[in-house]
């Protein structure tokens, strides 16, 4: 069978999947719709957690990104890591010991205070609508490059599906669709690393074919890597071009972002004990962990095909996945000394990412109209295509294809699908229930929370169809404002009894207006001064968060020790949180 | 010392289970920052001097040994947890 008739089965196949059990579990409470009842076994919610963490950033681009820049691409390995360790040791158990059902809730009752919990709501609502059009739009890309149906349409069946669980099951449906859509997954996402570890390093476990010798030769992979890179005037792949500081900032910014994400506290609120807690986010890391050191070992064998498969590649001898990419307007190839043959070198090949004019050029090449830069240098490659492509690059059965296609959209939806209901949650519960329309009655609630996520999902899917140009900006942005925001004030807020209202408010909106203006002003006002040499300190963008943070910390710190402290049943609210479950002080 | 001391009112065990909390929390976070901040980014260079099979050291700890050390992490803090609120009578019952 051809690649794309599988394709549509497995799709197909997967979506039936995802339905059926929607079906089965509908929610009728607004317990049930917010947090699954509270009843998830601690290994379910760890799956899910891992399938709602894991979205077409962490399958589709990162082991591109580490394709590309090798040692660099770590600050996403141990950023988009290292924050479950925060979440368990600092977050998860207390929180699931607030037992309350959203992050704005527990800031507006920790803090006393509506100002705070509606900061809270606009920050969550503002993170998630971010995080979400990016979903979107990369189940579109699948759709349009595997089953070749207008990208559009693909936003659109998307939008139906998980229109269809979200709205009708909650945030039971989700979690249960969230686990099959973490097996697809991961299955997908092991199965070419494995066959293609097999074949370059005769070693069937991707992670460990990372540290192992050739099977053509008896050379380590990555010394051959290294090698190759320099040879063809790249950076080597284990040397990266990040400042140390930089990398350091970046790095903390995506943990305590990681830490401070709503879609991930809230998983948390959804298993029965404290303890749960603690292990479920263990679980979920582990089940991370197989995607996330597995990634850097597909990105090294992603780097070893191209270049042996590309480099004085004469154009008309080029694969057949090569011109449909190319098509796709992600591949593209300027022969800059008019050989014919393509040059893989270090440095762009041209400026900007590729503007197509309508013609060929003379080896039936798609011209572009970029200004071309002056290195060797002749290919482009998309960065996003690496782990659709790698399965034909290395000439793997039809079948594995199919696969790599059906979990990319399992990674998609289910992350869309869990910011999705944390909008809902977050209009229907903390803005209507908690704020302004405090007499609703529980049906009425469950109601609005439906027509939320209906109407979020048509938003989602209108940034889908109609991609704002600065969705890759704004990521930054969700990362970012959680470390600044979310991050410092819950963590105080249990650690500290001291810890006040007018600290929580100062200390938020001093993080989130730092952060929120270093980046717009190097993303939006003045991108020409985007570069080291204008940063402050040196911290890009991407890395000013754990700067906000700092100062959320600092401004917190002082504030709460000129003004007066947190009423009395506040204190003992965190007295009460902080144990697992206290006994008669007779004992 | 009186009875209204916020600390000492939900019985003076918790007082002790916090701190031996506090004391995990804070060795377990040590271990977190060497292996992630430490060795993965202020000290890789330096350990990439060494190999650990086909790795250099520093870029292992960078893409793979910090996170198989945070998945450890979690487990013996969830692990000594679980015995600490026993010891201190505040694990959950059913």
């Amino acid at each position: 069978m051809s690649a794309q008739v599988l394709t549509y089965l497995f799709v197909g196949l997967s979506f039936a999947l995802y339905i059926g059990i929607a079906i089965w579990s509908r929610s009728s409470s607004t317990s049930e719709f917010y947090v699954a009842g509270g009843h998830v076994h601690p290994l379910a919610n760890g799956a899910a957690t891992a399938a709602d963490w894991m979205s077409a950033a962490s399958y589709l681009s990162m082991a591109g990104i580490i394709a590309f820049e090798g040692a660099d691409g770590a600050r996403y390995l141990m950023g988009w890591t290292g924050g479950y360790v925060l979440l368990a040791l600092l977050l998860a158990p207390y929180l699931r010991k607030f037992n309350k059902f959203t992050v704005p809730d527990f800031v507006g009752d920790r803090y006393y205070s509506q100002a705070a919990r509606l900061v809270a709501v606009v920050c969550v609502i503002f993170i998630s609508f971010t995080y979400v059009a990016g979903q979107m739009r990369g189940v579109g890309v699948v759709f349009s490059r595997f089953l070749e149906v207008d990208i559009n349409t693909g936003v659109v069946i998307g939008m139906g599906i998980v229109f269809f669980y979200a709205v009708l099951g909650g945030m039971k449906g989700i979690t249960y669709t969230q686990v099959a859509q973490y097996c697809v997954l991961i299955f997908a996402y092991l199965v070419p690393a494995i066959f293609i570890s097999l074949t370059l390093t005769n070693n069937p476990i991707p992670m460990l074919g990372l540290g192992s010798t050739l099977a053509a030769e008896p050379v380590y992979l990555l010394d051959k890597l290294d090698g190759l890179t320099t040879e063809l005037g790249m950076t080597a792949f284990t040397a990266g071009n990040k400042s140390t500081i930089d990398m350091f900032f970046i790095t903390a910014a995506l943990m305590a972002g990681t830490a401070g994400l709503p879609h991930v506290i809230v998983r948390f609120f959804t298993v029965p004990r404290v303890r749960d807690a603690r292990i479920s986010a263990g679980y979920a890391l582990v089940l991370i962990a197989l995607l996330y050191t597995t990634a850097p070992a597909v990105a090294a064998f992603a780097r070893v095909n191209i270049i042996n498969a590309m480099d004085g590649l004469h154009y008309s001898e080029a694969p057949e996945w090569f011109g449909k990419w190319e098509n796709s307007g992600l591949i593209a190839w300027i022969d800059k000394n008019n050989d014919g043959e393509i040059q893989y070198r270090g440095g762009a090949a041209m400026e900007q990412k590729p503007v197509y004019d309508l013609g060929r050029g003379a080896s039936g090449e798609r011209l572009l109209t970029n200004k071309i830069t002056s290195n060797d240098n002749e290919l482009y490659i998309d960065r996003d295509i690496i782990v659709l492509a790698h399965p034909e690059i290395a000439q793997l059965p039809n079948w594995v294809v199919a696969l790599v296609a059906a979990g990319g959209l399992a990674a998609a939806l289910s992350t869309a699908a869990g910011l999705l209901l944390v909008i809902s949650t977050a209009i229907a519960h903390d803005l209507l229930k908690k704020t302004f329309r405090p007499n609703i009655t529980e049906r009425q609630e469950l109601r609005y929370a439906r027509l939320a996520a209906a109407v979020a999902i048509a938003i989602a899917g209108l940034f889908g169809i109609y991609p704002p140009g600065f969705v890759a900006e704004v990521v930054a942005f969700a990362f970012g404002l959680a470390a600044a925001s979310f991050f410092p004030v819950i963590l105080l807020g249990i650690f500290s009894t001291r810890m006040n209202k007018e600290a929580a408010i100062s200390g938020m909106l001093t993080g989130l207006i730092f952060t929120f203006s270093y980046i717009v002003y190097f993303k939006f006002i003045s991108p020409e001064t985007n570069s080291a040499a204008h940063w402050w300190l040196g911290i890009s963008p991407e890395g000013i968060g754990s700067l906000g943070m700092i100062l959320n910390f600092m401004v917190s710190f002082v504030v709460m020790r000129i003004t007066p402290p947190p009423p009395q049943e506040v204190q003992d609210l965190v007295q009460h949180i902080r144990v697992p479950q206290a006994r008669p002080s007779s004992q | 010392m009186t009875d209204n001391n916020p600390d000492k009112q939900p019985g003076h065990e918790n007082r002790e289970y916090w701190r031996a909390n506090i004391r995990l929390m804070s060795g377990l976070l040590l271990v977190w920052f060497l292996v992630s901040f430490g060795c993965g980014i202020l000290w890789v260079d330096y350990l990439n001097q060494w190999h650990f099979f086909g790795f250099k050291l520093g870029f292992w700890f960078s893409q793979q040994g910090s996170i198989v050390v945070f998945v450890i992490l979690i487990f013996v803090y969830a692990w000594r947890m679980n015995q600490l609120d026993k010891v201190h009578g505040v694990d959950e019952q059913e």
